[in-house]
């Protein structure tokens, strides 16, 4: 039994969506999700990973804000294959590159024989355990649509999903790379004004993910996503975000390494001021030997804006030679601005090597008179120093010409925000 | 060029006077040198002159030409051709050299009203400095002084003095760090900019450094004060006598 005020607010939230009327596979996947979500209710501030970050604005039946269109040409010159999301009506592309099939979960629901039957909601509920993640729950009882990616071979040109702002809509991705395949996924752009996006991805033995995602620089945004991911043997996840702006963004990222030596990056950048609020949440858990998992957060925080980072490496027992890295780091730009981390780290293996830190700073008044000094203005020599100390979280993008795409798009914003 | 006329600086943090009465002329065309013990004062007059805070100045003036150094904000003093080579250059990861110096030189046209540098033109330009210092592609692409020798850094500060042409230079204790080759390739890199139109300011402890830089007058500064002025020859007292005669003699 939920406690009354979380019955009514969940009542309320299910009350607002429409019940599905899937059967088959899809019908009794997200049953089964949401009986977990009827278990739990949605999250609160009293639940331990929901301290810092109000889940309010994600949990109430109806968005409070509206959402303007952003910027979607970033990755143009990248020669991707592009999937257009406005709100829960998903694009396809006509055609499509050797060793990459795509479809939508509408699609897939209609079809007796598809793929992701067995991997629909099982990595989200098992990543679901021991902490819950309602929203996630919710999600997979209630997504409208989403992509569905599977690479069986190496797919040269990346996938783009471009997301054109509209409504509340409510997604869920899953991607699988089958066994020696490799496949970079790039996102752009806010699904609604309000969003939850779910993805799951499973990379099997000496596979390749690359994931680059691009929240912002809409001023008003609310968004709440998980990715959970599943490595296998000499398997590599390397996924990076760039947020900015926005009011309230919340990333999880649940990875699990169930193969040897595979590896595993969450990466973010992100920067707003006033109302923003950006919440990274990871869970790393290594369940296999000679694996590495790294976790480089950097955010730039000014007129108040709030950053949260809680980000946990669990090695189990058996996970030897595991080699865990985690780093979290602010800039405050004004005394108003917060950053609250919570690093944690869960070790059962006796040799391995797991190493955290977590700053917070102020813009380093030395380098900020050198740049002065040779001429730069005030402004544009913070901007400069507010990229420099976001470079670090961009080194994880492995594609030298994306990084590079990234970093411009930084730069474009930073001048004009 | 640059004139300083009574100039007073306490720590604005505490009460201490660090400046007691700078009186210095630099002509345009000529090499001034100022030596003098640690904790005279010689680096805390290059920060007050280019704008670094932590500073009060309670009396007195400085001026480049006509503009009235201290009440410019650090970035209007170098637009107005100010610059400062550092005695420790700043390391700036993440900010490609060669950016930082395209966004400096631009910066500063800008707030000259002069157009800016196109990237090629910028590009030639920059390697035909960097060429000249012995600055490789690699270390123009590296971020700002990540990973630099102390003699990388020193050549890399008379590479942006070269890009920027300023009209008055101030070297804070360039040859601090340097062996004797860096010291010669930093010296001809100085020389090569000296001409009819540009100052220089050399601040340094030793005299090594003047017999590369060939100044056209030495100040000599102990406790806040200029006590002594002359020729190139008062360096070479100081090298062979050290500081103690000078100052006792003023005394």
């Amino acid at each position: 039994m939920l406690p009354a005020a979380q019955q009514t607010a969940l009542d309320e939230r299910l009350h607002a969506l429409a019940e599905p009327s899937d059967g088959g596979w899809l019908g009794q996947a997200r049953s089964a999700a949401k009986e977990r979500l009827l278990a739990i209710g949605l999250p609160t501030r009293r639940d331990e990973y929901w301290r810092y970050t109000n889940p309010r604005a994600l949990t109430q039946p109806v968005p409070d804000v509206s959402g303007a269109g952003a910027d979607l040409t970033v990755f143009d010159a990248a020669n991707a294959i592009v999937i257009e999301v406005a709100g829960d009506v998903i694009t396809l592309p006509d055609s499509l590159p050797h060793g990459l099939e795509v479809s939508t979960l509408r699609q897939a629901a209609e079809a007796d024989i598809h793929w992701v039957r067995d991997y629909y909601a099982t990595l989200e509920a098992k990543g679901s355990s021991p902490v819950q993640r309602p929203l996630a729950a919710l999600n997979s009882a209630y997504a409208t649509d989403g992509i569905l990616l599977r690479a069986t071979g190496a797919v040269d040109e990346p996938v783009l999903i471009r997301n054109t702002q509209e409504g509340d809509p409510i997604l869920h991705h899953v991607i699988k790379v089958e066994g020696g395949a490799s496949l970079t996924v790039l996102e752009v752009g806010a699904p609604g004004a309000r969003s939850n996006q779910v993805t799951e991805v499973e990379i099997a033995d000496a596979a390749a993910l690359h994931h680059i995602r691009i929240q912002g620089p809409e001023a008003d945004r609310h968004d709440a996503t998980h990715l959970f991911a599943r490595l296998g043997a000499e398997s590599v996840l390397k996924s990076f975000t760039l947020s900015a702006n926005g009011k309230l963004a919340r990333n999880e990222a649940v990875i699990e390494l169930t193969g040897d030596d595979a590896s595993a990056t969450v990466a973010g950048a992100a920067f707003g001021r006033g109302a923003f609020h950006h919440d990274d949440t990871v869970f790393v858990t290594h369940d296999a030997e000679n694996c590495e998992s790294r976790q480089v957060f950097k955010k730039v925080l000014r007129d108040g804006a709030t950053g949260v980072f809680q980000g946990k490496i669990l090695v189990k027992e058996g996970a030897q030679k595991t080699d865990g890295y985690q780093i979290s780091q602010s800039l405050l730009l004004d005394d108003d601005s917060v950053f609250l981390a919570k690093p944690e780290l869960e070790i059962y293996a006796d040799d391995v090597a797991c190493s955290h830190g977590s700053t917070t700073g102020a813009i380093d008044e030395t380098a900020l008179f050198y740049l002065r000094s040779r001429g730069v203005p005030h402004r544009e020599a913070t901007d400069l120093l507010v990229l420099s100390f976001l470079a670090e979280a961009l080194e994880e993008i492995e594609d030298e010409d994306l990084r590079e795409t990234v970093s411009d798009l930084m730069a474009d914003w930073l001048s004009r925000a | 060029m640059l004139k300083i006329e009574n100039l007073h600086v306490k720590l604005e943090e505490e009460d201490k006077r660090i400046l007691k009465g700078i009186d210095l002329t630099v002509p345009a065309g000529e090499v001034h040198a100022i030596m003098g013990p640690n904790g005279s004062g010689k680096s805390t007059l290059s920060y007050v002159l280019s704008g670094r805070d932590g500073y009060e100045v309670t009396e007195g003036s400085a001026h480049l030409s006509d503009d009235d150094l201290l009440e410019m904000e650090p970035e209007e003093r170098a637009a107005a051709g100010l610059f400062l080579a550092f005695q420790y250059p700043v390391e700036i990861p993440g900010v490609g050299n060669m950016t930082f110096l395209r966004t400096a030189v631009n910066a500063q046209r800008k707030a000259r009203g002069e157009e800016e540098l196109s990237a090629g033109d910028f590009l030639k330009e920059v390697r035909a400095k960097a060429k000249d210092l012995k600055i490789d592609a690699d270390m123009l692409k590296r971020p700002v002084n990540v990973g630099f020798s102390g003699g990388e850094k020193k050549r890399n500060e008379i590479l942006q003095m070269a890009m920027l042409e300023p009209k008055m230079c101030i070297l804070d204790e360039t040859d601090s760090g340097l062996d004797v080759d860096a010291m010669k390739l930093v010296s001809d890199g100085v020389n090569a900019l000296r001409s009819e139109g540009r100052g220089f300011l050399v601040i340094t402890h030793y005299q090594r450094l003047l017999d590369h830089i060939k100044p056209d007058v030495v100040h000599i500064m102990a406790d806040g004060r200029i006590v002594k002025s002359g020729g190139p020859e008062l360096a070479l007292e100081v090298e062979q006598n050290g500081y103690a005669d000078i100052l006792n003699e003023v005394a």
